[in-house]
């Protein structure tokens, strides 16, 4: 079974929004919209996003560092927000997972954004539905898009690849394998909602460095082959690279 | 999370409407019994059954101002396998239907008996339509404190005594307004009504007190380092993402001073528990007609009270998301 998901770096998102601001220009034109806001330009704006991203300081001054933390729905394979629906306007696709709403059917009473822990979804003040993020399902299957844009707004929009889209049930995705082997972690996995949605947790910096980078094969003096060295005379400069 | 004044209503007066029902029927149950002298089936009965019809029509109006979408308010039926909402919106026009039935036959006056049972028990219409909505009124107590029972990461919610409470709280309050009404009409069953009230009163005074205090010592295992997932013990949120407000920041938050919150429990303590009681007590000595109908009055606006104090009391986790704005 196909459950489709985002993997999100926290190691290397940079807080730039960039992820918001496509997400929000997608969807409100699209099969999702619309995203309405009220009074955006006035006194106590509001209004309908699918993704935001919030930044938390960890530690004590001097030594914090800042976490940008990009938060939407996280398509749990276990939705707690989809039985309580009383009309089946929430629902959860079989064949890829997605957690959507029928905004034909959604009779607006807000009881799914109770039973989310997570906060992922939004009410449409405007429309008196609720809503929520897609996985721009509009997107992902569109036959019309080349094969490589046909990845979530955000994904595409994020200047750093903080965000992997995939499988997370192919175990041979990219998604999967980033989850494998830089310990990506669900959100508080306690309330048993299973999300999809992974986050890669900040790590050291590895550098990656291939044996051929070790030895300076196009240097014709081949100098690495010659035995030094009078210890005393040496400086840096003759051992650095 | 934040009160919603329509559903303050609904829970309220959906409650008084099943506890007068139940209270008439249980009225009939022991006049059929003989432990009380009957009633005149068309003053009594089919009028307080349609009071009680108004109070349910009254909580269903006040639920319409819900729904985003009251028109489709009927798909609400089809979940019922999985949404105790579901549950409720299927209950609460069968109870109602059935407390109509009730009415009509009173006011028709079809209670001849059909059979009797053993030689001792006449069953008429009214006894099988009235126990069918008894049980209707029962499980419409279990569907409407289930849609908050079954939330199990609202913790303050998450208990058996949230059903408890709904029950005898709307058990009180229907044999409140019972007692307020046979006053209010000079009947003879106001000492009964108001016994009846009073041990209800007291009952759900103990399970609220006791939802109370488990509330008050409750730990919540959610914090800044389990809503990220980064396992520091010093975290600060810096921005919540956006400057304005949005529906994650006014739905599940009340936005009050915890000294008003403190203030409504006190209320709410005072005002659906000792003050009617007191009140019941005084009109049986003073024999005042006045004083149930007082009661039930301050009964319902400590009940209000009460249920903006259990909405206002439920920490919803999403919060610890929507902390800081810069």
């Amino acid at each position: 079974m196909t459950q489709l998901a985002l993997v999100i770096d926290l190691n290397v998102c940079v807080g730039c929004h960039a992820c918001v601001t496509s997400c929000k220009q997608w969807n409100t034109s699209g099969w999702a919209g619309p995203l309405p806001d009220q009074r955006p330009y006035d006194e106590d704006p509001s209004g309908v996003f699918f993704n935001r991203v919030q930044t938390y300081e960890v530690g004590c001054y001097p030594n914090t560092e800042t976490v940008h933390f990009p938060k939407s729905c996280l398509h749990c394979e276990d939705p707690p927000c989809v039985p309580v629906c009383p009309t089946g306007a929430s629902y959860k696709r079989e064949e890829d997972g997605i957690v959507l709403v029928d905004y034909d059917k959604c009779i607006g009473c807000k009881y799914c954004s109770w039973a989310c822990p997570y906060g992922a979804r939004e009410f449409d003040e405007l429309g008196k539905v609720m809503k929520k993020c897609t996985l721009c399902v509009d997107r992902i299957y569109d036959k019309n898009l080349p094969e490589e844009e046909r990845k979530p707004a955000c994904v595409m929009a994020c200047p750093t690849s903080a965000r992997i889209f995939g499988d997370v049930h192919d175990a041979d995705s990219e998604a999967s394998r980033a989850i494998r082997e830089q310990g990506g972690y669900q959100l508080q996995p306690e309330w048993g909602a299973r999300p999809s949605n992974h986050y890669l947790p900040r790590r050291k910096q590895q550098i990656h460095i291939s044996d051929d980078e070790l030895v300076r094969a196009d240097n014709p003096l081949r100098k690495e082959d010659e035995e030094p060295f009078d210890q005393q005379s040496e400086t840096l400069d003759d051992v650095a690279w | 999370m934040h009160p919603a004044f329509s559903v303050i209503f609904l829970t309220t007066l959906i409650g008084i409407g099943q506890g007068l029902f139940l209270a008439l029927f249980t009225g009939q149950v022991y006049s059929l019994a003989q432990l009380l002298p009957a009633q005149e089936s068309q003053n009594f009965y089919a009028l307080g059954g349609f009071v009680a019809l108004v109070f349910l029509a009254g909580g269903l109006l006040a639920s319409f101002f819900h729904l985003g979408h009251p028109e489709r308010a009927w798909r609400a039926v089809t979940q019922w396998r999985t949404s105790w909402l579901s549950r409720e919106v299927i209950v609460l026009p069968v109870f109602m239907g059935l407390v109509f039935l009730y009415v009509l036959i009173h006011f028709f006056g079809w209670t001849q008996p059909l059979f009797t049972v053993s030689d001792a028990l006449p069953v008429d219409l009214s006894l099988i339509v009235g126990f069918l909505a008894s049980i209707a009124a029962f499980v419409l107590f279990l569907s409407t404190a289930m849609i908050y029972a079954s939330l199990k990461f609202l913790k303050e919610w998450y208990t058996p005594l949230t059903v408890v409470n709904f029950t005898f709280l709307g058990l009180a309050s229907g044999f409140m307004f019972a007692a307020a009404f046979s006053a209010y009409e000079g009947i003879d069953l106001v000492a009964f009504f108001g016994t009846w009230a009073v041990i209800f009163t007291l009952i759900s005074a103990i399970t609220r007190f006791a939802s109370l205090i488990r509330n008050r010592n409750l730990r919540h295992n959610f914090n800044l380092s389990s809503a990220i997932g980064v396992r520091h013990q010093t975290i600060r949120q810096q921005t919540q993402g956006f400057m304005g407000g949005s529906f994650n920041t006014r739905e599940f938050f009340h936005h009050k001073s915890p000294f008003f919150v403190n203030s409504m429990r006190r209320i709410f303590l005072v005002l659906v528990f000792l003050v009617p009681v007191a009140l019941i007590v005084a009109s049986y000595f003073m024999q005042s007609a006045f004083l149930p109908m007082v009661a039930f009055a301050v009964q319902y606006i400590g009940l209000m009270a009460e249920r903006w104090y259990f909405f206002a009391e439920a920490k919803h986790p999403q919060n610890q998301y929507y902390q800081a704005i810069s």
